[in-house]
């Protein structure tokens, strides 16, 4: 079976500013209902692209085809663009009423009034704002206006939809809400997607796919789980959320097992460990257990067992990450529930463990 | 101090009365200071808008040229239009010099660039990503400008305020285009020029007087519905 052509396809796109490049992608594709999610601190060009892929910045090189269609900046292809709708970082509403500013994307299409009426009042309820309606744009709150951004939006029912960071002014509950109503419209209306976003909780929610930005190069792309568990460099490591990453030298190996002395530590990770040398491990911190006694003694397959001190505990929300002392600092993240039936104290000694499985080999030699 | 108590006295009796002259040169003042408030916004606003979204080279020498406009002596305005229209220059055979048509033309230069100065600095302040916003949601450029437009109506209010209150009170370019001939072209500012010059300082009052209440009015009218659209 060959694979349906994606929806949105780009080569060779590179995008210049002041003689520098800041864009520099050699392919991206986006399939149809897909949702990928651009992932990278911020200034690294996720906005940019975005911009590029939306026909609204000129290119130095390469091409973007939409539906087999060159994409190209200006208003020559407004037709095509049409099918295809960015919504920035800003709500950027027009000072008229909610209804009025979700309407104006229909109005460019000179829709009939009552397929306007229609389109609008729906995607309103959708994203429950249809209270909102005759309300001054002007007086909303960060997460109505949010809202109102996305439905009008929406309302045009564009084949793919381009979201700049669309949580970044919000707080936590009003994210958490709106992440979860912009995954079920998603869904049902099969419009594919592409959303740059700083926060990993965010991405993995909603991505099908993620993409690690850094520098205007794409560093990374793959499923969610193979962006987590497997990151390519460091880089990609440190923003896909593992903290324990550790440089050391390969000590020995065989058996489909080698170890890294990390410190005056060793830990065993799995792999050929022929190559001798340096290596750069990391581990999640999901994937570290504590507990009050050592776990060798009861299970043999864990293969790292260090003992160690709590330095510090913080809370996430939902988990806590506790900070331990192992003759290097491993972090370890915890359900909430756990920290309350182990009493946690800084100052208490216990065991870390994790398996040589759980280690990711991120670089060697 | 009698001179001008008696003054404001008289003043109110003729404007109480409806003075037939007094009325007619107030509404001949209304009638070209409002054509030419409407002219200078049709060219006005257009060329600001241009002038704030478009790209080309020598874009800022013609904008600080605006600005510079904007405070256009209006007695180098009449100077200008004059020698336009003088029966040997090069608009001369259309014979309009010393007609309130001419006072139009020269009020419409006057105001010009003072509407298209507030409308550049009104499309400018827009959020600067508005444009490419509206874009993105499918506007062709007509849509996009349209929309810039009405988005910056109540700043644009301030270059119709504006505009008009540099014209009804100039008296340069009227005076020197319209000549001030009685039940022509004369119009508040030249009447009250004209009148003090004579003495009768007490029309000339009742002329000003009559001057800062439409301008007053005007500007009243236009203040309250851009308060009234200014969301709080």
């Amino acid at each position: 079976m060959t694979e349906p052509a994606p929806l949105l396809e780009v080569s060779a796109l590179s995008v210049v500013r002041g003689g520098a490049a800041i864009l520099d992608i050699p392919s991206f594709a986006l399939h149809r209902s897909e949702t990928v999610a651009l992932i990278g601190p911020n200034g690294t060009g996720k906005s940019t692209f975005l911009l590029a892929l939306a026909g609204l910045l000129p290119t130095a090189g390469g091409r973007i085809q939409f539906c087999g269609q060159p994409v190209v900046a200006g208003y020559a292809s407004t037709e095509l663009r049409r099918r295809l709708v960015m919504v920035f970082q800003e709500p950027l509403l027009f000072d008229t009423t909610v209804y009025e500013n979700v309407a104006v994307g229909l109005k460019f299409r000179n829709l009939p009034k009552h397929e306007i009426n229609e389109r609008v009042n729906s995607c309103l309820e959708r994203l429950h704002i249809a209270h909102l309606s005759g309300r001054s744009a002007r007086k909303l709150s960060g997460g109505e206006a949010q809202r109102t951004s996305l439905a009008r939006a929406f309302a045009s029912r564009p084949e793919v939809i381009l979201l700049d960071e669309p949580f970044v002014a919000l707080d936590p509950p009003a994210r958490q809400a709106l992440s979860n109503d912009l995954e079920q419209m998603l869904r049902e209306s099969g419009t594919a997607a592409i959303i740059t976003t700083h926060d990993q909780i965010d991405a993995l929610r909603l991505a099908d796919r993620i993409s690690v930005m850094n520098r205007g190069r794409i560093v990374q792309s793959g499923t969610p789980s193979e962006v987590m568990n497997h990151p390519v460099n460091e880089f990609v490591a440190t923003f896909a959320g593992m903290e324990n990453i550790f440089s050391g030298t390969v000590a020995a190996a065989g058996d489909g097992l080698f170890s890294v002395a990390v410190s005056d530590r060793v830990i065993e990770a799995t792999g050929d460990g022929t190559e001798q040398g340096k290596a750069v491990i990391c581990i999640h911190p999901e994937h570290v257990a504590l507990s009050f006694s050592n776990p060798a003694d009861s299970t043999s397959s864990i293969r790292n067992v260090f003992p160690c001190r709590v330095s510090k505990v913080v809370s996430m929300g939902l988990f806590s990450k506790v900070y331990l002392e192992c003759g290097f600092t491993l972090v370890a993240s915890i359900t909430n529930q756990s920290l309350a039936s182990m009493a946690l104290q800084p100052g208490m000694q216990l065991y870390a463990s994790f398996k040589a499985t759980a280690v990711h080999v991120l670089r060697k030699g | 101090m009698d001179l001008f108590v008696d003054g404001i006295i008289t003043a109110w009796k003729l404007i109480i009365s409806l003075d037939a002259e007094v009325l007619a040169v107030t509404l001949l003042s209304l009638k070209i200071s409002c054509s030419a408030t409407m002219i200078s916004l049709c060219s006005g606003i257009p060329a600001g808008v241009f002038l704030a979204l478009s790209n080309f080279p020598g874009r800022r020498l013609v904008i600080s040229m605006v600005n510079t406009g904007m405070g256009l002596p209006p007695v180098v305005v009449g100077l200008f239009v004059t020698l336009l229209l003088w029966r040997n220059g090069p608009f001369g055979s259309l014979e309009i010099l010393y007609t309130p048509l001419a006072m139009v033309l020269a009020q419409s230069v006057i105001a010009a660039p003072i509407v298209t100065g507030i409308t550049i600095a009104s499309i400018q302040n827009l959020p600067a990503n508005l444009k490419l916003q509206i874009q993105a949601l499918g506007a062709t450029r007509t849509q996009t400008v349209w929309l810039l437009v009405r988005e910056a109506r109540l700043p644009l209010l301030a270059a119709v305020m504006a505009g008009f209150g540099g014209v009804i009170s100039e008296v340069g370019a009227s005076i020197m285009v319209g000549g001030n001939i009685k039940g022509q072209t004369r119009v508040l500012t030249t009447a009250t020029v004209m009148e003090s010059g004579k003495g009768n300082f007490d029309v000339a009052i009742a002329l000003s007087i009559i001057l800062l209440l439409l301008a007053f009015s005007v500007n009243y009218l236009l203040t309250v519905i851009q308060q009234r659209e200014r969301p709080r």
